[in-house]
């Protein structure tokens, strides 16, 4: 872990209901530079409404969420969204675009389209797929591969910031297994700062530097992977080990 | 509840989803990100790919607005005015009207089937993570593309109606071709055609709004997609009816 200084993130207090469901109820987070935090909880325990919280994708009840230790107002955010990536539970490719297009998309914007295409290309090649993939339509492809081009349109523009949403739901063991090792490696080799949220364990284990867990709307346990094996905790220890629900 | 808090806040649920509609067509008029490329794709769709249904919308309108004439007309000795009224009746009324109509049924259907499976899909967050206003990048294209490709269609459905009239003239009233054709040219004013094609660009506004409105707003799964579906049409349909009314009375009155 290199994960020192300024929050690039910080909730404080945030809360969101639906209804009269609370499903945050005063989270406080904070992710420091270059680490890899990785959000766990059951499901419906509120983290993919975090995550989309601090993206202003859902407007919270109440709470602050700094960007760059700054208030999250309209403009702080299209600024820290310039270098963010994310890669969608289901991928969300762009049906009506080719896959290159797909990862090359926010590229397109400042540079000329055969520079986009060739640094889409190298990206795709990154995330291990082969230039035969890149006229193909998202349609045509596999679960896998899909999870695969949309990685490689995440980091397509070097972000600083990247969220992974459930980077291996849906997807088989060796499958899921490559895509952990494939963002751990993308973490290591370009120093950003990734949140990743899953309920998968072997994921937390290949990708987290830090492990926050989320229950009953709140953060009830946070600490390095390292100690989340012998926390005390009995939530942290039922979700960790796997046991059924009481 | 009390009768009059019930009628309130009916009142002021219209007033605020006016209000809202209104905004959102503001802002899908003038959404930063405008793109030439994505208007012209626009055009293909909503225009190019429409022309088939309207034309022949407009040619078997056009030819039974003839018969009908004719067969009332000839009731007072009138049938001469065949080619007169069809052509008065398609610019004004009939082109726009039932254009719209069609495209409402083609345009906004597919519109809000695409944006709402793009919704559901989180395709439109995944824009709002690649720094682009879904705005710009689906509304403004969809809604200046049909503004200015319902008109066009009007005006080509609006001759194609009249040439319908002028097969059933010349093939079954016992026009000729020459004195049809004059006799249409000689009633109609350049304000009929062109209040015609205003209304198509107003109804093409309706349609794309109505799209984009719903399509945005879709419901989770499948059964929100198609409820957005039906809803674009419903809605894009009935205003069109009123917008008919109103502009109407305004050119016309």
């Amino acid at each position: 872990m290199n994960g020192h200084g300024a929050p690039v993130i910080e909730v404080r207090g945030l809360t969101k209901g639906f209804g009269a469901a609370r499903v945050l109820d005063g989270v406080d987070l904070s992710v420091v530079r270059g680490e890899s935090l990785v959000i766990i909880g059951g499901s419906g325990a509120g983290k993919s409404v975090l995550l989309r919280s601090i993206l202003g994708l859902e407007r919270p009840d109440g709470g602050a969420i700094l960007l760059g230790g700054q208030p999250a107002t309209p403009q702080v955010r299209a600024d820290f969204m310039r270098d963010f990536g994310m890669l969608f539970q289901n991928a969300a490719l762009f049906d009506s675009l080719p896959v290159w297009r797909n990862v090359a998309f926010r590229l397109m914007t400042s540079l000329p389209r055969a520079e986009a295409r060739a640094r889409a290309l190298d990206r795709l090649a990154r995330v291990g797929l082969g230039p035969e993939v890149a006229d193909r339509m998202p349609s045509e492809l596999s679960g896998g591969m899909r999870k695969r081009v949309a990685l490689a349109r995440a980091i397509a523009a070097d972000p600083r910031v990247i969220f992974f949403d459930e980077p291996t739901t849906g997807l088989d063991p060796q499958r899921a297994a490559s895509i952990n090792a494939l963002i751990r490696g993308i973490v290591d080799e370009t120093g950003a700062t990734a949140v990743t949220i899953t309920h998968d364990m072997t994921s937390v284990r290949s990708i987290a530097d830090r492990v926050a867990m989320l229950a009953r709307g709140r953060l009830i346990w946070q600490g390095d992977v390292a100690a989340m094996d012998s926390a005390d905790d009995p939530e942290l220890r039922g979700f960790v080990e796997g046991r059924p629900l009481a | 509840m009390n009768p009059v808090r019930a009628i309130g806040r009916a009142t002021l649920e219209l007033v605020r989803g006016v209000g809202a509609v209104a905004i959102f067509a503001a802002r899908g008029l003038a959404a930063p990100g405008f793109q030439p490329r994505l208007l012209a794709e626009q055009l293909l769709r909503i225009g190019w790919l429409s022309l088939p249904v309207v034309g022949l919308t407009s040619l078997f309108t056009g030819a039974a607005l003839a018969l009908q004439i004719n067969a009332g007309g000839e009731r007072f000795q009138a049938g001469d005015v065949v080619p007169a009224i069809v052509a008065i009746g398609m610019v004004r009324e009939l082109g726009p009207v039932l254009g719209g109509l069609m495209v409402a049924a083609r345009v906004a259907s597919s519109i809000a089937a695409e944006i709402g499976s793009m919704r559901v899909t989180e395709q439109i967050d995944a824009l709002v993570t690649l720094s682009t206003d879904p705005m710009g990048w689906l509304v403004t294209p969809r809604l200046w593309a049909a503004i200015l490709a319902v008109p066009v269609l009007v005006g080509v459905g609006d001759v194609i109606g009249i040439m319908g009239g002028w097969l059933v003239g010349t093939t079954t009233l016992g026009f000729t071709s020459q004195g049809y054709l004059s006799s249409s040219w000689a009633y109609l004013e350049s304000w009929d055609v062109v209040s015609g094609l205003i209304k198509g660009a107003a109804f093409g506004a309706i349609v794309a709004l109505a799209g984009c409105w719903f399509g945005m707003r879709a419901g989770r799964g499948a059964e929100g997609v198609g409820r957005a579906t039906t809803n674009a049409v419903v809605a894009a349909s009935v205003a069109i009816l009123a917008a008919n009314f109103v502009l109407t009375g305004l050119f016309f009155t």
